[in-house]
């Protein structure tokens, strides 16, 4: 089983070639460039290295959503135009599972969180039972004290990650009580590896789209969306 | 002993704006499919396009509008030679879902990919249903975001000659017709009011640029208009919708006519074409033509289905850039200002 799997929900952009319980390559970059001009070098560039033929693939997968708009559209039209052209199904990975999986196996509950803006967090709770990735808390956009609150009544150690961490942390020390910890460089920001090992789940699962049928996964309407409903109304 | 010439055919993808699209074009000229999904109708609640809901359909509609191009052309992916996208100007989160997309299909497929800005695909439009016309010619592109005189020197090789200093054409029309309550799109709906009225009931300025006799003003215009609602309404007098209208639109013409055929003569060009979604509108090609005729030039205009935005026109651009050698990286990136002859 061999998938190609990439994250640009962030500012984090990521690709990474996975074969079984092998990390063949992975290219991650935080950096200020958009993934518009990154993703697709950075494929190459794993190609390239490896000498790997894109067709031998059996899914792609990626990290749909929550996160940037733009930047979910980017990889959503990256997945669904290899996925035309080679023919392959795609694996559709929430983000914040992704996020979570980086600490796999943690004896802890995982709360990853991203800025969301309009003083809000995309957020889940997660935690690793015999292996597995259990959902405590299914990812969704909340003010940072509502999740932080779900996590002081949860009574367990917390590890938090994610982009949100730096941008609330003050909060997150103000509000917590009990053990907890902020995971370190390497496992605190959006991975392609990880998008891929918590996609292997999915397809054990036979949770696979169609490169046409798959979509970003925004969790908000657009803000003109937002305005019509206040006046009652909806889209044609 | 027989040579036998390939045919080379574009994929072609267009996202630009309001519209998802992609065509199949043969050799240049011939198009095997003109697949256009348009939203007009989930921004007619909003009086305009809004880019974040334009995208979002846009990522939605794509792999299904493209699958239809190929289906109708009869090809497969494989039996493509290059993949042209529109990369500017245009919504920046609109163009991203094409460019991004077209970058994969061609990494994938393993076929070279061609960035085209979308003005000079619109210009492209008219070799279409025209196989004699070849450069040089003098383009007028007016739609709801330009208003450019180009002049086209060879293929791939532009000049802009006139630009509008504020509004476009047809962003004029939009936001009269909403003035006088015809709603979005304004283009088509003022073209239509406009024949059951009188062009010369009301006299509205046609601005000139003292310095830039070529370029174009339109906010003055629509000021104008504006002022005019504004001073019925508070005499109290009635007023004729259809005539607004007609002479709005006859002002916005005789300014468009009046500076193409000028710039035409002053470059010694003898061909004269019109492109974009304003080159459908059935007063201004009639004009055009007149025009044209009197001055001794030729004149060429695309069917209304190539002068919106379509994916056809692309790849027709697109293939002549191709033939150039032209090719895009994969970091190809969408460039919402991009400049008319700007690689």
């Amino acid at each position: 089983m061999k998938v190609l799997a990439f994250d640009s929900s962030g500012l984090v952009a990521s690709v990474a070639l996975l074969e079984d319980r092998q990390l063949i390559a992975e290219y991650t970059l935080n950096y200020k460039k958009t993934h518009s001009q990154t993703l697709l070098p950075m494929l190459d560039e794993i190609i390239q290295m490896t000498g790997f033929d894109l067709k031998e693939i059996d899914a792609l997968a990626i990290a749909a959503g929550p996160g940037s708009f733009t930047g979910l559209r980017i990889g959503s039209a990256t997945v669904k135009g290899l996925g035309m052209a080679l023919d392959k199904p795609v694996i559709s990975v929430p983000t914040l599972e992704g996020l979570a999986m980086n600490l796999w196996g943690a004896d802890a509950v995982i709360c990853p969180m991203m800025d969301a803006r309009r003083k809000q967090v995309y957020t889940g709770i997660y935690e690793f039972e015999q292996g597995r990735m259990q959902v405590l808390e299914e990812q969704t956009a909340c003010p940072v004290e509502e999740i932080l609150q779900k996590c002081r009544k949860i009574g367990r150690k917390i590890i938090f990650c994610g982009d949100g961490v730096p941008v609330y942390e003050d909060i997150i020390r103000e509000q917590m009580e009990g053990e907890y910890s902020l995971a370190p460089a390497h496992v605190n920001r959006q991975r392609a590896a990880a998008v891929g090992v918590r996609a292997f789940d999915y397809w054990k699962e036979g949770k696979v789209e169609t490169a046409a049928d798959h979509g970003p996964v925004y969790l908000r309407k657009s803000q003109a969306e937002r305005e019509l409903a206040a006046k009652g109304k909806k889209l044609p | 002993m027989e040579q036998t010439k390939k045919d080379v055919r574009i994929l072609a993808i267009e996202t630009s704006c309001d519209e998802t699209a992609a065509a199949v074009i043969k050799n240049g000229r011939e198009v095997e499919s003109n697949v256009i999904y348009t939203q007009i109708q989930l921004h007619t609640v909003f009086g305009g396009v809004v880019p974040e809901i334009a995208s979002r359909k846009h990522i939605e509609k794509i792999n299904p509008v493209i699958e239809a191009a190929l289906r109708e052309a009869e090809v497969t992916l494989e039996e493509i030679d290059a993949i042209a996208v529109t990369y500017g100007p245009g919504l920046v989160g609109a163009l991203l879902v094409g460019v991004a997309e077209a970058k994969a299909l061609a990494y994938g497929a393993g076929k070279p990919l061609v960035g085209v800005h979308h003005i000079e695909g619109h210009i492209s439009a008219n070799y279409i249903e025209h196989r004699e016309l070849e450069p040089p010619f003098l383009c007028l592109v007016a739609s709801g975001g330009h208003s450019h005189l180009v002049l086209v020197k060879d293929y791939g090789e532009y000049e802009i000659v006139g630009r509008t200093r504020d509004d476009a054409a047809g962003e004029a029309f939009d936001k009269v017709a909403r003035a006088i309550g015809l709603g979005y799109p304004g283009g088509p709906k003022i073209d239509k009011l406009a024949k059951e009225g009188n062009k010369n009931a009301i006299t509205f300025p046609r601005a000139k640029i003292a310095d830039a006799p070529e370029d174009f003003s339109f906010s003055g215009l629509k000021s104008a208009v504006l002022n005019y609602l504004n001073q019925c309404e508070m005499k109290g007098t009635e007023i004729n919708r259809a005539d607004v209208a007609a002479s709005f639109q006859q002002a916005v013409i005789d300014v468009l006519t009046e500076h193409t055929i000028e710039a035409a003569k002053r470059l010694g060009v003898d061909r004269v074409a019109i492109a974009g979604g304003v080159a459908s509108n059935s007063s201004l090609r009639e004009q055009m033509k007149k025009a044209c005729m009197k001055s001794g030039f030729q004149f060429y205009h695309p069917s209304p289905v190539y002068c919106t935005d379509n994916a056809a026109m692309i790849g027709v651009a697109g293939y002549y850039e191709y033939k150039k050698g032209v090719r895009a990286g994969w970091d190809l990136n969408a460039v919402p200002n991009l400049k008319i002859g700007q690689r």
